[in-house]
């Protein structure tokens, strides 16, 4: 009896466990649903109002004026010149560091930059929106002053510059994973060749590893696409039409958070309008993870 | 057959043309990388040099003590690291377990069947999501849907709805979920790598002795994944810590002058009754048997001031107002998760945009000296998890 009692109880508790421990992994899927279920819904409510088609081509956004315009291309010009910018400094910068760590630099060397460099990630993004505008903006404005170029203290460029820091180590350090994969007999074959460690890197080493580092890439653009605070606070929150980087520009994430910071006028199209613009911000960003994870299908070598 | 064309016999030895400009620029390319490196860790160190000129004079121990003013001068981070602390101690309440338990379940029990693949995917995906959509969802889900009585499901009973409802909305709760949502991905993440790292014959082991799944799960090998998980635990509540645009969107305050929790000797307001958006009785007429604990004045719905003693019991119209002065043991009660969950709230991320957004350079100062103390954390605590990772390869050899 006794026995017989205990072994029930066992057998309760591995039933009650696993019970659990699926619905704990079951909650990612519920939030998932959840994200997607509010910015549909609310978006629903939005486009009974706005058509889709001025939503997509209208080229203003100006939804608290008495005649509002909702057209989403301001917004996403302010979003892809940030990003543009922060792909040019973090790109460069990523991949020479990747290259550098992986095939030039010695053990010791690597094992204390790639954690050093990941605090960089670890940084909070009001800190970096706050060096944004009062260290970067200031030396660029010095900067380009000689050349004619009066930049405003609200732009996208320091603002992309400093996201562009912020993303290095996500693209260094998986770049960086994805080329020391790459096996040794490859590279060895190549010295054996005569090649240098430069040659043996371009040619051999990152054409292996391309998935890995197409993946790299477009996830540290897709952390820039949904930044908020370092555009907000430093790139300005004023919608239109962005055709440089010098310009002040509002990005979707940027006026999302604007709205969200007054008293949020529950019900209203205004209130819509954000679920809407976060609903341009998922397609994108979904859009992107999926990219990503087709190139790295498509492109991979298996070894 | 005649040989027409033998080519002669090569000189290896012999340097091939151009070596010397390949090889030089191998060695300028290492110079290029180092470049590179040093341009991402000067950011760094410019950003805390940047950050300790402008503020670190600000770095008082009054600038913990006081509320944020108006008056620069004395304007402190009081309210917003009080906020900030009970919002992680909510989030790690929540996301430490799900996390743990989830990245359990995709290692050690998850079949392989679709469900599981929509888990992995959702998992994946939820990696990649800007945390300005976590934040709209939590204004559609815990603000406007938990947050308001008359949506909960019509059959709970009506205190039970309005509890709830009264826990939701703006509160430090929802704040709290909202960023244990965020960071679930991480601690899956994490807890998945550390139990894959264990060997298999540990598991083996336990289970040719007798072991049930979960008991060799408990005993053999989450004893040995607990550092890995304690690591990403660590960096996913560094970034809740310093994230702030969703909890602007959930209705974080920006300006504060309060705590949720009680201190000794703090003014102490209860308001009697259900009350409107004016601060007006509901209804009028309706009356509520109150039993005073401390002596103060109580303010009648037509302001008239009325003195009471403890140990009264009084019979007190909705839309009045007892105020006295907490003691310890009103300071220790508020320590209850049921009194400061369902407060507004703000957090130190809001409190230094709040002051970055202000033009007068005073406040940028206050905003530096915030940003010092949450760079401190966060690079403090990121330390912690590095060295941790650190240590844990260095000292487990399977």
């Amino acid at each position: 009896m006794e026995r017989d009692f205990t072994k029930k109880k066992v057998r309760w508790i591995e039933r009650a466990m696993e019970g659990s421990l699926f619905l704990a992994a079951a909650a990612a899927i519920a939030v998932v649903l959840g994200i997607v279920y509010v910015v549909a819904s609310e978006s629903t409510k939005f486009f009974s109002h706005v058509s889709v088609i001025e939503f997509l081509t209208s080229t203003t956004w100006t939804p608290l004026f008495d005649n509002p315009q909702y057209g989403i291309a301001p917004l996403l010009t302010g979003t892809f010149m940030s990003t543009i910018v922060a792909l040019a400094v973090a790109v460069p910068l990523g991949l020479l560091v990747a290259i550098y760590l992986s095939e030039f630099a010695g053990s010791r060397t690597r094992e204390t930059i790639k954690p050093t460099l990941e605090l960089l990630a670890a940084v909070p993004t009001v800190v970096y929106g706050y060096f944004a505008l009062l260290f970067v903006t200031p030396v660029l404005q010095t900067w380009l002053r000689p050349f004619g170029i009066e930049l405003p203290s609200f732009n996208l460029l320091s603002a992309g510059i400093v996201m562009g820091l912020m993303i290095i180590p996500y693209i260094a350090s998986l770049s960086e994973d994805a080329m020391r994969a790459v096996p040794r007999a490859m590279r060895e074959g190549s010295y054996a060749m005569g090649a240098t460690r430069l040659e043996t890197s371009f040619r051999v080493v990152v054409p292996a590893a391309v998935s890995g580092v197409v993946g790299a890439v477009i996830l540290g653009m897709s952390r820039a696409i949904g930044e908020t605070m370092i555009v907000m606070v430093a790139g300005g929150t004023q919608p239109q039409m962005v055709t440089t980087p010098t310009q002040g520009g509002a990005t979707v994430t940027a006026f999302i958070a604007q709205v969200a910071l007054g008293d949020l006028p529950f019900g209203t199209l205004e209130y819509n309008s954000i679920f809407a613009a976060g609903l341009a911000l998922l397609v994108l960003t979904l859009m992107f993870n999926f990219v990503a994870f087709w190139l790295q299908r498509r492109y991979r070598e298996a070894y | 057959m005649a040989v027409t064309d033998v080519q002669a016999v090569r000189d290896i030895t012999a340097r091939p043309p151009g070596l010397g400009a390949r090889k030089f620029k191998d060695s300028a390319f290492i110079v290029w990388g180092i470049i590179a490196t040093i341009v991402g860790l000067g950011t760094l160190v410019t950003l805390v040099t940047d950050l300790a000129h402008d503020g670190g004079h600000r770095v008082t121990s009054a600038f913990f003590t006081s509320f944020p003013s108006s008056e620069p001068a004395l304007a402190g981070i009081l309210s917003a690291w009080v906020g900030s602390l009970l919002v992680i101690a909510t989030t790690a309440l929540f996301a430490i377990p799900i996390g743990i338990m989830a990245g359990i379940y995709l290692e050690e029990y998850a079949p392989k069947n679709p469900i599981t693949s929509a888990i992995e995917i959702a998992v994946n995906n939820l990696a990649g999501v800007p945390s300005i959509l976590f934040g709209l969802m939590a204004v559609g889900i815990f603000v406007q849907f938990l947050g308001n009585p008359n949506k909960w499901f019509g059959f709970l009973p009506e205190g039970v709805r309005e509890a709830g409802a009264h826990l939701f909305g703006q509160s430090i709760l929802t704040a709290g979920i909202t960023l244990s949502l965020l960071i679930l991905p991480v601690v899956i993440v994490a807890t998945r790598e550390a139990v894959r790292s264990v060997p298999r014959e540990m598991r083996h082991g336990a289970l040719a002795v007798g072991a049930t799944k979960w008991q060799t799960t408990q005993h053999h090998v989450l004893p040995y994944a607990l550092p890995g998980v304690v690591t990403g635990v660590i960096i996913g509540i560094s970034r809740a810590l310093g994230e702030t645009a969703p909890l602007i969107m959930i209705g974080g305050l920006t300006f504060v002058a309060f705590l949720p929790i009680t201190r000794p000797g703090d003014a102490t307001f209860e308001t009697i009754g259900m009350l409107d958006e004016y601060g007006a009785a509901v209804d009028p007429n309706a009356t509520e048997t109150v039993h005073i604990t401390h002596d103060g004045v109580v303010v009648l719905p037509d302001f008239t001031e009325r003195a009471v003693q403890a140990g009264q019991t009084l019979e007190l119209p909705h839309g009045s107002s007892i105020q006295s002065t907490a003691d310890w043991g009103d300071a220790i009660a508020s320590w209850n998760p049921g009194h400061w969950l369902g407060q507004e709230f703000t957090v130190m991320p809001i409190q230094m945009f709040n002051w970055t957004s202000r033009p007068q350079a005073e406040f940028l100062e206050l905003a530096a000296a915030a940003g010092i103390v949450l760079l401190a954390i966060t690079l403090l605590m990121n330390g912690t998890a590095i060295y941790l990772r650190y240590r844990l390869r260095k000292s487990i050899k399977w």
